[in-house]
């Protein structure tokens, strides 16, 4: 009989039944039908499947399930709230920065994280930290175009 | 000399675009339309040319009664005013579905916000040969702009009758038609409610001039752009149905290697899991992706492979392996052998390259390669399998829905119309996802399954187990005037591709050949697919002439050159890039350029070369491009930059190792793409001519990349790189 194991996603408490050894990515994809989280590579190389775990990108294909089991984990299915978009979905929308947009969400919340701690980052700071993730249809400036907006706009709504 | 290079951009498919040819077939008549559709107004557009039904099979149309055989798109407007247009046509990333629901909203003089597209659906959409080769703009926007006016020109029609009024009167807009004389006015819903109206495009319809366009012409933003960025829209590989398997496929340790044992008792021993054997292929399914992945694990097979050949020895097989009576053969001179979608070469001639060269001041003799690269769609393949009464679903990334439809009809020997194939909008392809290997092997294990089953590949299986852009070798040999003047050119293409063979520089002496060769890899169609290839050995060759005779390279080009498109484009890109300035110590500046599929580009990059370390960094990349009247601007620039960043990869560091049947470096850790860091300054000039129909762009932006940076490293370092990838491991300084 397999156990079951409780996990925090979007602010919400789900229940499953996975093996703890499963992979975080598959996880949210199969278990709780969260695809917005993509497949890229498997070996943590593209970014495609970045989630935050309290608040920090963490590539969800290298991730056990066992490791994060008492962790507050996002999605980008928890990003806006309500109708409201984050500002860097919005921006993301404002600068067409995507094509085929597989990599968008895991754009997203790379830079969600970035910007978390610092929202006064250059370009070049913008493209080093990001490198991690791929844009195979490279619209990697107006990827950085669209955090530099998103960056402002936070920078402006801070109290 | 202009008009034959549109001809040779404009007619044939590229050999490698097409693998099989396919069947024609339709799901419904006119009658069923309205049963499918509900009651309300149809226009169905049928190709003028011969071009899109090029791969019909013999039976073509024998299954309708009233709809003609050759339908490019049909449009419908319901009894609520929502316009639905459906077309084969599928969405990769290039954002059709934006620029085709552009293209509808102009002509209908409708909100873009009321047009809904359906695309790449066999069911409910026209056969289509498949979305590839730059042809939806040209084509199919064309088409769609002619339903969409035909629609308009009908409810003109009826508004008109019914008011008794003279037509040329009324004014459309707004999804309305308007009588300003007696202050009236209809919307397009109370025109069609309760009718099955319909109507076909007449032969000389009238379009909006690109100079009158409102909605077309516009940087309108992805359509339904939303839905990406709030992670809700459900791509091939996040398909789902209720008692749905999850499926793995045993691949063989090498290329053609073959099953000799197989043990499968410990595998199918796990719970819920099936283990499927049918000749070569074995796999599983089962409740989850982990238990498939174990009961793959505890599969017990030994395969027997063949010793096959590595990139070592590539262009020395390349060249040793032409496949005999595919040649051409002779023509006479002026004339050309133009090859068919089966993959024949191709040949043309001019002049007497022989006596030219024995003439010339100097004469060039130089060989270019290319290697296999990989297309990484950062999505990879995957497909979803439904099996119901001996009918087949299946939902799948792929630029050509039919074409699967095809493939897997042929698999399980059955006819098409009991298969529907489903093209959700899809994590790119770039070319790489014209077959339908993922589809037949989620049909194959759902059908053992009895219950739907779901494949993604992994990402090895995908640099794997698809296919690569053709690796070529080509041999240039040309004869030069003291002045300039370019009298003899010997070009031949060993495998690569006929695609952009042709020289548009005015050379009176030409002899110009594509050599058909096995391959050792499987090899099919890529982005601008040979057209990089042959850009980069013609423009390489033309730098290196233009030093041989101590000229500016883009005087020389300029010189030879006398198509006014080239002409515009290279000299709007010389001006932004600032060529002939100064640039700082270990920079260099080069060029490349051309025509393909209707687009002219001319790219200039400036690198950067550290002497010391050989790191070769592109700093900046200006392009210039025209491709007729622009549709959407901001989606044609961000088409332009991606084609930029993408050809970076193949230009400088992207090459497929293997050896032995194996992929060496199939894996995102082991095959390098560009990245952000890669990215240099990237400046675009787009020359909108409103004059010219408008033409795609996805492709023929790519083809100047590779040789502007080749120059551009010869200007810095005086070393010429005849190979790409130019430097995989950096530059070697002596």
């Amino acid at each position: 009989m397999a156990t079951t194991r409780q996990l925090n996603v979007n602010g919400r408490v789900y229940t499953t039944d996975a093996d703890p050894e499963a992979i975080l990515l598959f996880v949210l994809r199969d278990h709780l039908d969260l695809t917005g989280t993509k497949y890229g590579c498997g070996e943590g190389q593209c970014g495609a499947c970045t989630v935050l775990i309290d608040g920090k990108a963490r590539r969800s294909c290298i991730t056990r399930l066992a490791d994060v089991a008492q962790r507050q984990i996002t999605t980008i299915e928890g990003l806006a709230k309500g109708d409201q978009l984050h500002p860097l979905q919005q921006a993301f929308l404002d600068e067409a920065a995507m094509q085929c947009a597989y990599c968008t969400s895991g754009m997203i919340m790379s830079a969600v994280s970035l910007l978390s701690t610092r929202q006064d980052l250059s370009a070049a700071e913008i493209r080093r930290s990001m490198e991690g993730n791929v844009c195979r249809c490279g619209t990697y400036p107006r990827i950085v175009s669209a955090i530099q907006k998103a960056a402002e706009v936070m920078r402006e709504s801070r109290p | 000399m202009s008009r034959e290079l549109e001809f040779e951009a404009g007619v044939e498919p590229e050999r490698y675009e097409l693998t099989a040819l396919l069947r024609y077939c339709f799901e419904v008549d006119r009658r069923e339309f309205f049963k499918f559709l509900g009651t309300g107004l149809l226009i169905v557009c049928v190709w003028k040319d011969a071009y899109g039904m090029q791969e019909s099979g013999s039976d073509r149309g024998t299954r309708l009664q009233s709809l003609p055989a050759e339908i490019a798109a049909w449009l419908h407007i319901g009894e609520d005013g929502a316009v639905t247009a459906y077309t084969g046509k599928v969405e990769v990333g290039q954002n059709i579905r934006t620029s085709l629901s552009q293209a509808v909203a102009e002509e209908l003089h409708v909100p873009i916000s009321k047009v809904q597209m359906v695309m790449g659906d066999t069911k409910q959409t026209p056969y289509d040969r498949g979305t590839f080769g730059s042809r939806t703009t040209p084509e199919m926007n064309l088409q769609l702009r002619k339903v969409a006016s035909a629609a308009r020109d009908v409810l003109v029609g009826i508004a008109a009758s019914q008011w008794q009024v003279d037509r040329n009167r009324l004014l459309v807009g707004d999804g309305k038609i308007t009588d300003s004389a007696n202050e009236r006015s209809v919307e397009y819903a109370a025109l069609v409610k309760g009718n099955q109206l319909t109507g076909t495009v007449p032969a000389e319809d009238p379009l909006i001039p690109a100079t009158h366009w409102k909605v077309a012409g516009r940087s309108l933003p992805k359509i339904d752009g939303l839905d990406f960025v709030t992670g809700k829209h459900r791509y091939p590989s996040d398909q789902k149905l209720p008692e749905m398997l999850y499926g793995k496929v045993l691949r063989p340790p090498a290329f053609g290697a073959t099953l000799s044992s197989l043990d499968t008792h410990k595998a199918d021993k796990l719970p819920g899991a099936i283990v499927v054997h049918d000749g070569n292929f074995v796999g599983v399914a089962a409740p989850s992706a982990e238990i498939a992945s174990r009961a793959l694990a505890a599969v017990h097979a030994e395969w027997k492979s063949v010793p096959q050949i590595s990139n070592k020895e590539l262009f020395e097989y390349l060249k040793q392996n032409e496949e005999s009576g595919e040649s051409g053969g002779l023509v006479p001179p002026g004339s050309l052998a133009r090859s068919d979608s089966s993959g024949s070469a191709f040949r043309y001639e001019a002049g007497s390259v022989e006596k030219a060269l024995a003439s010339a001041d100097h004469r060039l003799q130089q060989t270019y390669t290319v290697s296999y690269i990989a297309h990484v769609p950062l999505e990879p393949r995957a497909a979803l399998a439904q099996w119901s009464d001996d009918n087949l679903t299946v939902w799948t990334g792929t630029q050509r829905p039919f074409g699967v439809r095809a493939e897997l009809a042929e698999a399980f020997r059955m006819s098409e119309e009991r298969v529907r194939v489903l093209m959700p909008d899809t994590g790119s392809a770039y070319g790489g996802k014209h077959t339908g290997e993922t589809a037949i092997e989620a049909a194959r294990l759902a059908r053992a399954a009895k219950r739907p089953v779901k494949l993604m590949w992994t990402r090895e299986e995908e640099f794997t187990w698809a296919y690569f852009r053709p690796a070529g070798v080509l041999e240039v040999s040309s004869g030069i005037r003291n002045d300039g003047t370019i009298l003899a050119w010997d070009f031949h293409n060993y495998n690569s591709g006929a695609m952009g063979i042709r020289t548009f520089y005015e050379i009176e002496n030409q002899r110009i050949q594509f050599h058909v060769t096995r391959s050792p890899l499987r090899q099919g169609s890529y982005r601008a697919l040979a057209a990089t290839a042959n850009h980069f050995a013609r423009e390489s060759h033309i730098d290196e002439l233009a030093h041989l005779v101590k000229m500016d390279p883009l005087g020389f080009r300029l010189k030879n050159l006398k198509n006014e498109r080239l002409r515009a484009v290279f000299e709007a890109a010389a001006k932004k890039f600032a060529w002939g300035q100064n640039k700082p110590a270990g920079h260099g500046f080069g060029m490349g350029g051309g025509f393909e599929k209707g687009g002219n580009v001319a790219t200039f990059a400036e690198v950067a070369v550290d002497r010391s370390t050989g790191d070769v960094k592109v700093v900046r990349m200006v392009t210039a491009f025209e491709c007729g009247a622009i549709v959407n601007p901001d989606g044609l620039l961000n088409q332009i930059e991606g084609a930029n960043i993408m050809g970076l990869g193949g230009a400088l560091f992207e090459a497929i190792d293997f050896s032995d049947g194996r992929i060496l470096n199939g894996r995102l850790s082991d095959y390098r793409v560009p990245r952000f860091s890669d990215v240099p300054a990237l400046q675009t000039v787009l020359l909108d001519r409103k004059d010219i129909p408008s033409a795609g762009a996805g492709e023929s932006s790519m083809v100047g990349v590779a040789p502007a940076i080749a120059n551009a490293i010869f200007d810095a370092t005086g070393i010429r790189l005849r190979s790409l990838p130019l430097v995989p491991n950096g530059l070697k300084i002596s």
